[in-house]
């Protein structure tokens, strides 16, 4: 174990914990941007710098290990001041168009401003011909670079945790930028539009186009589990007015808050749609329109099908097959069903994941 | 398939090679007089361009840094741009991950404090404080402004008295400047652009090899004007004054304390690197200049009191040269064969070469002088010679070719050992040098790197000489007394080279800046011979007798630099006859038709353009 001294604090942590950890653990919160835990710990933003007793240099802690008798000040004049300088150079290079930002209200860089006292930047900024324009023709993402701090947190998210290495960094040096894989040729690119970028992102630079349609502290969340594969990964729902709006990845045993396009994108559009059934129908032979039944009429009426086609035709001659987004429950059911009214063993589902 | 390559030889690393070879040659020839907050911007720019873009410091903070830089350059910032700098600097030190982003901002940080008075009279007053504009490189980076695209051009055109005479104009010494100088004058040779620097050195050794200097008569001295000058010291400095202020019309005493002239050209330089005959050439026309008169064995300070010559003459110049090699306080430094490189070349230059024969010869420091007395050992036939010395061999202050032919001479350098002790025989001589290994440390406040003791047994170097070059001294205290301030022995002067509250005294060479160049001391010789004669109540303008010869078209193809050749090692270290081999004509006339002309070319026709 290693004993150190954080504000004056006295913290024992494993060794090979970095400051930043060791911090946390005794409750002292440093600010943090291109941080993410083992996915994205290059320390690019330089926002979470300390003092340490006996360094010339104020060293990011979200990548320094402690030593053995550390003395740290996690917010020292020279830090604060330090980190103002930080934010004000990030905001130069950073479109301030809060009011339309789909981010705004959940955007990390406006929290850690605020808390800063960072309202306004003190330069003009060097990146506006540096950067390329907008890719937009992504059906769910979207990129926008003057927004983008250059974090990386979306470039390893997109190689380390979902393996697609489909974003990437363009150009080197000064003209360094995000390639984003949301432009024309989106379908021609190694992205699955999985969205766990978009999640990463701590800005408005890359976001679920669906994100303007609401402001964050409208919505409250709902833990759910994904009702696509078996994987069962976590999900918060996001609700507005008793709506399901979005989908975030929650930190789950199997997910560890990843989700592939289908949890992220196809699980929640259909519960307000107005093409969905919300009540037995029954074809009017003569309109050849549908309408409006009971449950016993419509129930009555499919299983009298069914039991005409078995005593006609025998068992084998009905099938049963379970949706995989079904539960468990379901699918025994509906296997039951089959093997004991069809009087058939032709029952299967689709959950192949 | 393949999943693992051999580098690219036609990648951009390799293509960018050439292309940073010729920024680094950009960076090199920097021309003198250049606004230093352009060269901070350059580097600024430098550095901004190295940055790989990760950190916010570095990637957003070093363009910021440069756009506030080039806002004091256009004018538009005030004071508070200057604390902005250093605020966001400072940060850029503290936070920047590598050392493309902290070390840029040391950069401008260290700027900022180095050119204080600069950055303010560019935000005050819009203008770079001082006497601030592009020079030609040469002519101004010779200590004595020689003007040297006019003497390459005349060479040129093969009028070698002519060069001999527009050198003259600002340096009496040419034969020797042709042979030892160290030529400041072709570091950043424009040339250097396309090719290599023009061999300045070369060109004037062709020209002296031509004609000797005393063939060449100097100009007509002035009419008399009956006032007596006493110059102190008849070495480079001495005889540079001595000669302007006969040609102005002075009469001139030169009291010199050897049997002949030269200082340390005649008694430090062994012959091999001059030739004495070749040194009386450059006496002989200086001592025709006007009416000089010299004496000899003349002890002034011990003898003759300086009051004395003070009272007696309208002026005093004071050039007695940094005589006395320094002792190092080593246990057993009394032993017998214990001597100061500079006394062992001085009794060389005095005709007396010490037989070393079968002696094994360790001298002790890294510069020049140390050089000159290995290789003179050699020369007095010693079994071997080593030299050894406390840093780096990187880190001699001696030139690298000397260095070189030292060691093509057979001389072994024994780097990283300090000297501990001397061992000493039964008859009281020394039999060893006992040095303790060193291993090299961190800079020192000079910028040198510094040793330290190494974990290792101090080591025994059997010898039965041992030569110290470890720096000289001046013998100040004479002068001192009589009134000249100094400060650790070398006498202060202001860049007049005038003696504060000693009105009439003036001072200048090696007493006056320890240790240096010929040129230097030449330098100060001429600066004291004007201002002698404006205290005197006379503004000299002295004539030259060539002409600049007019331009032709630069040569634009690039072409080496020949360099002057020497006779082999096996031959040459056998005797103290001259290294050097002459030029070619063709080789002479082809580096003189590298010469760009930059007094015409550029800022050179520009008023104020040329040093005067």
């Amino acid at each position: 174990m290693i004993n150190l001294k954080i504000d004056g604090i006295q913290a024992e942590v494993q060794e090979g914990t970095t400051i930043l950890e060791a911090a946390r653990s005794v409750g002292i919160r440093i600010p943090t941007l291109c941080y993410l835990k083992e996915v994205n710990e290059i320390g690019s933003c330089r926002l979470c710098v300390v003092e340490v007793e006996g360094m010339d240099k104020l060293p990011t802690s979200c990548n320094t290990l402690v030593k053995e008798g550390m003395v740290v000040q996690t917010m020292s004049e020279r830090v604060v001041e330090a980190r103002k300088m930080v934010l004000d150079l990030l905001l130069s290079n950073h479109h301030r168009g809060c009011f339309y930002c789909p981010q705004n209200g959940s955007c990390e860089l406006q929290d850690v401003c605020n808390e800063y006292g960072i309202e306004e930047t003190s330069y003009l900024g060097t990146r506006k011909k540096i950067e390329r324009p907008a890719k937009d023709s992504h059906p769910f993402l979207s990129y926008q670079p003057e927004l983008c701090i250059h974090c990386q947190r979306c470039v390893n998210t997109c190689a380390k945790m979902t393996g697609r290495h489909a974003i990437t960094l363009g150009k080197t040096g000064m003209f360094n930028i995000i390639e984003a894989p949301f432009g024309e040729d989106w379908d021609m690119t190694l992205c699955e539009s999985c969205g766990n970028c978009a999640q990463a992102c701590p800005t408005g630079a890359i976001t679920e186009k669906r994100k303007k349609k609401y402001r964050t502290w409208e919505t409250k969340k709902v833990r759910t589990t994904c009702p696509h594969c078996a994987t069962g990964c976590q999900l918060d729902l996001i609700v507005k007015d008793n709506r399901i709006v979005d989908v975030e990845g929650a930190d789950g045993p199997s997910n560890h808050g990843l989700l592939c396009v289908k949890g992220r994108s196809a699980s929640f559009d259909f519960v307000d749609s107005p093409e969905r059934i919300r009540y037995p129908l029954i074809k009017n032979k003569e309109t050849g329109e549908f309408e409006r039944a009971t449950w016993d009429e419509a129930l009555d009426l499919v299983a009298g099908k069914f039991t005409e086609i078995r005593n006609n035709y025998g068992g084998e001659a009905l099938a049963g097959f379970a949706c995989s987004r079904s539960t468990n429950e379901d699918v025994y059911m509906l296997q039951k069903m089959v093997r004991t009214a069809f009087q058939s063993n032709n029952t299967d589902n689709c959950a192949r994941v | 398939m393949s999943k693992i390559f051999l580098a690219d030889p036609k990648s951009c690393d390799v293509k960018i090679g050439r292309l940073l070879e010729k920024f680094e040659t950009k960076v090199k020839v920097y021309p003198p007089g250049t606004c230093p907050l352009t060269v901070q911007l350059s580097l600024l720019t430098a550095s901004k361009n190295q940055t790989c873009g990760k950190c916010v410091p570095c990637r957003d903070g070093l363009p910021q840094l440069e756009t506030l830089l080039k806002s004091i350059l256009e004018g538009d910032a005030t004071m508070e741009t200057l604390e902005h700098m250093r605020r966001l600097a400072t940060m850029i030190r503290d936070t920047a991950d590598c050392a493309i982003g902290y070390q840029s901002a040391i950069e401008v940080l260290q700027g900022l404090d180095t050119f204080r008075e600069e950055y303010e009279s560019h935000i005050k007053d819009h203008v770079c404080p001082g006497e601030m504009g592009q020079k030609v490189p040469c002519i101004n980076l010779c200590p004595a402004h020689v003007d040297i695209p006019a003497y390459i051009a005349l060479i040129g055109e093969e009028d070698y008295a002519g060069a001999i005479n527009m050198i003259r104009k600002d340096n009496p010494l040419p034969t020797a400047c042709a042979m030892i100088c160290e030529h400041p004058c072709e570091q950043r040779c424009r040339r250097n652009l396309i090719d290599d620097s023009i061999n300045i050195r070369g060109l004037k050794k062709y020209a002296v090899d031509q004609i000797a200097a005393d063939k060449v008569a100097v100009p007509k001295a002035n009419k008399s004007t009956g006032k007596k000058v006493a110059v102190i010291g008849g070495g480079p400095a001495g005889m540079t004054a001595a000669y302007f202020l006969g040609l102005m019309g002075h009469k001139v005493t030169i009291f010199e304390r050897q049997k002949a002239l030269g200082g340390m050209l005649r008694y430090g330089i062994p012959n091999y690197r001059f030739p004495k005959d070749r040194l009386d050439e450059d006496i002989r026309a200086i001592l025709s200049a006007g009416d000089i008169e010299v004496k000899y064995e003349a002890k002034i300070g011990t003898e003759i009191p300086i009051e004395e010559i003070h009272k007696e003459y309208d002026a005093m110049f004071v050039a007695i040269g940094a005589q006395a090699g320094k002792r190092l306080r080593l246990e057993g430094s009394d032993a017998g064969n214990v001597e100061s490189a500079v006394e062992m070349l001085d009794r060389i230059g005095n005709g007396n070469i010490p037989d070393y024969t079968g002696k094994n010869v360790v001298v002790i420091g890294g510069g020049n002088v140390a050089m000159d007395a290995a290789r003179s050992a050699v020369r007095c036939n010693a079994e071997d010679v080593r030299i050894v010395y406390r840093r780096r061999q990187d880190d001699m202050t001696a030139l690298d070719t000397e260095i070189e032919s030292a060691v093509m001479e057979g001389i072994e350098l024994l780097t990283l050992k300090s000297p501990k002790s001397i061992e000493k025989d039964a008859e009281g001589n020394c039999s060893a040098l006992i040095v303790q290994p060193q291993m090299i440390g961190p800079y020192d406040r000079a910028g040198r790197p510094s040793p330290v003791d190494a974990k290792k047994d101090p080591e025994r170097i059997p010898c039965e000489v041992i030569l110290i070059a470890v720096g000289q001294d001046i013998v100040s205290r004479p002068f001192e007394e009589f009134g000249m301030e100094a400060e650790r022995g070398v006498f202060k002067a202001g860049l007049d080279t005038a003696v504060e509250n000693l009105p009439g005294v003036f001072v200048g060479g090696d007493c006056a800046t320890g240790p240096a160049t010929a040129i230097r001391a030449i330098a100060a010789g001429k600066v004291a011979a004007h201002n002698i004669d404006e205290y005197l109540g006379y503004h000299h303008k002295l004539n030259c007798e060539a002409t600049v010869p007019s331009p032709k078209e630069n040569n634009r193809i690039p072409t080496g630099r020949a360099n002057i050749t020497e006779r082999p090692a096996y031959e040459r270290k056998h005797d103290f006859e001259h290294v050097e081999n002459p030029y070619t004509h063709e080789e002479a006339m082809q580096e003189a038709g590298r010469c760009l002309r930059c007094d015409h070319f550029g800022c050179g026709v520009l008023k104020g353009g040329r040093d005067e």
